[in-house]
């Protein structure tokens, strides 16, 4: 990767970022979860995905869908980055006059299927693969999920069929940060080891730091992993990841912050001191 | 021709047709060679189905998916409310032994409440063929419609010549004004015997196989109510959900009533057993349901508008 380029995605996941955290405010949003994978997100709209805005509905584009629709947040940043949305629609949020709201749904153009519901779109995904499959085009599907998600049995039966169905275009990400909605993965249900479940599944599985531009470039690059078998990336990443006071704490899944403390934060983002949040703490939303 | 011959002939015409399976391939097992990667199994995994068919819908395809309905739509009811449903997407569920059609299989495979829970999400119609002609006539106008689609298959020998087909449209077989028979599914084969034994005491028996129960035929309905002394739902349905609660809801909006006896299940199950048996067992053949029936007009001729609400076994 050249400098330019990283400089550049490092520039616009800092913006995606803010984007995130003015969000977060006003009725509030999964802040954490969003910050978790933002990298992720603006790593795929930068080049690696063959899509752009006058492609919305060219059946030969690449597919990404978020399975875990809470982290939609990460996704209306980017799409106000790269253009596909005006910036203006952010301060719908929530609003009952748009679309824009903690879950992604088919009204925001570029958003390819609603979520919520953990556990569904890894099916979704593999059915629109199939299809891409079938009609021999050669579109990439990636799915996003979390990995508290991964308590859900679907995502597995998912990979059992699609590994039984040798689907190399289906690419399940994990935005691996540790958390589910209130305390660390491995203190409620343990995931690891998690590469060899996934392995046990059929997949290919690579692990990579998802924070890292440079790692996730070289990983996604190398998609697919097997001609033969459906590509799992285990992207570990930091929930929270950006904002010292809120990171990895369990009781900032869902946050709400005063008008102050965003303020307080977009600096916090810049590298200025940690905020000190006086904001009511959502342990569950 | 049959159901497999019509998905086939469907499936070849418009490649726009995919059939899948949760590993129950009973009514389409020779379709895997014909249809080839259109042809789907995902093993038993029902709500892993139902989520790969919207994907292929939102790809333009039409998925036809098949399994016992209790997994078809229960085990995997949350992915058809969320990913079809609120996708709004062109899904047709074929649905296999709903009913008293699970005979002998027991409790978890007696689709009971599938009219309730399917006809509560929006956008899903919901159909059920008298017997296996009836199902022929109806699935080429269901699965053309740009709308999910529940549908009870029954592939059991008919009794009559069904009319052609138009969604939303009850089948009027015959109108009288002491008693009308509404039934749907495999029950209407009973409901015809129970017709002829009630008009061979002289009664004017009206009969409508309702076909369509979302959308369902209002104005059949109303008009059945209104000429009618005594309406019949039977259905192999929970009370709850089903014919009977539909025509409340109906008779309520028009701020109407009717006389009406009902035959479902009360909050209950049915005592598996072979068809026959079950029918037998549950008060469901044509002569049990006749001699209710001419119970419940004698009872009516003695004590005019008394209310009643009956049900079979309860």
């Amino acid at each position: 990767m050249t400098s330019e380029k990283l400089k550049e995605l490092k520039e616009r996941a800092l913006k995606v970022r803010e984007h995130i955290v003015r969000l977060s405010t006003g009725g509030g949003c999964f802040t954490g979860a969003s910050l978790s994978c933002a990298d992720l997100i603006v790593f795929l709209y930068s080049g690696f995905l063959n899509i752009s805005k006058e492609r919305l509905d060219d059946p030969t584009r690449d597919y990404l869908l978020l399975s875990k629709g809470h982290d939609v947040p990460a996704l209306y940043g980017m799409f106000v980055e790269i253009g596909w949305m005006e910036k203006s629609r952010l301060d719908n949020h929530l609003k009952s006059n748009d679309h824009i709201y903690w879950h992604p749904n088919r009204n925001v153009p570029g958003i390819e299927f609603h979520s919520g519901s953990l556990g569904h779109l890894p099916a979704v995904s593999l059915g629109i693969a199939m299809d891409c499959k079938m009609r021999g085009t050669n579109n990439r599907v990636i799915v996003i999920t979390g990995d508290g998600e991964l308590d859900e049995g679907s995502v597995w039966e998912t990979l059992h069929v699609a590994s039984a169905y040798k689907m190399n275009n289906f690419t399940l990400v994990v935005d691996r940060n540790h958390f589910q909605a209130n305390m660390r993965t491995e203190d409620l249900i343990p995931l690891e080891p998690l590469e060899d479940k996934f392995r046990a599944f059929g997949c290919e599985v690579k692990r990579i730091n998802g924070h890292d531009f440079e790692q996730l470039e070289e990983t996604f690059f190398q998609l697919p992993f097997s001609n033969t078998k459906p590509s799992v990336i285990i992207a570990d990443t930091v929930r929270g990841k950006g904002l010292p006071s809120i990171q990895e704490r369990a009781d900032r899944w869902f946050c709400n912050f005063t008008g102050d403390e965003v303020d307080s934060l977009l600096k916090e983002l810049h590298g200025e001191n940690e905020t000190i949040l006086t904001s009511e703490t959502l342990i569950v939303r | 021709m049959n159901y497999q011959e019509l998905i086939k002939q469907t499936a070849l015409a418009d490649e726009r047709f995919v059939v899948m399976t949760a590993e129950n391939r009973a009514v389409i097992r020779d379709l895997p060679a014909i249809l080839g990667p259109r042809f789907i199994d995902t093993g038993i995994t029902e709500q892993n189905m139902i989520g790969m068919a919207a994907g292929l819908a939102l790809r333009g395809r039409i998925p036809v998916c098949h399994a016992l309905a209790t997994f078809l739509i229960y085990r995997a009811y949350e992915f058809v409310r969320s990913d079809v449903g609120i996708g709004k997407l062109p899904v047709k569920l074929s649905s296999w032994i709903a009913g008293f059609l699970s005979d002998g299989n027991g409790p978890t495979h007696q689709a009971i409440e599938d009219v309730a829970l399917m006809r509560t999400i929006p956008g899903m119609t919901v159909f059920c063929p008298a017997d296996e002609q009836d199902m022929l006539a109806m699935l080429p106008e269901i699965w053309a419609s740009p709308y999910p689609a529940y549908v009870r298959l029954n592939t059991r020998p008919g009794v009559i010549e069904h009319a052609p087909f138009k969604t939303g449209k009850a089948e009027i077989i015959s109108e009288g004004e002491d008693v009308t028979l509404l039934v749907y599914g495999m029950l209407f084969e009973q409901a015809y015997k129970a017709k002829e034994i009630l008009e061979e005491q002289g009664l004017k028996v009206g009969l409508i196989n309702m076909r369509s129960l979302k959308p369902v035929d209002e104005d059949a309905i109303l008009k059945v109510a209104a000429n009618s002394k005594l309406l019949v739902t039977i259905e192999d349905h929970f009370l709850t959900g089903g014919l009977y609660s539909i025509m409340a809801e109906i008779f309520l909006k028009n701020r109407t009533t009717a006389n009406v006896l009902p035959f479902a299940l009360n909050e209950r199950w049915f005592r598996p057993g072979l068809l026959s048996e079950v029918l037998t067992y549950e008060g469901f053949t044509g002569a049990q349901i006749a001699a209710k029936v001419s119970e419940k007009i004698k009872e009516d001729g003695v004590a005019q508008s008394k209310p009643s609400l009956m049900t079979a076994h309860n």
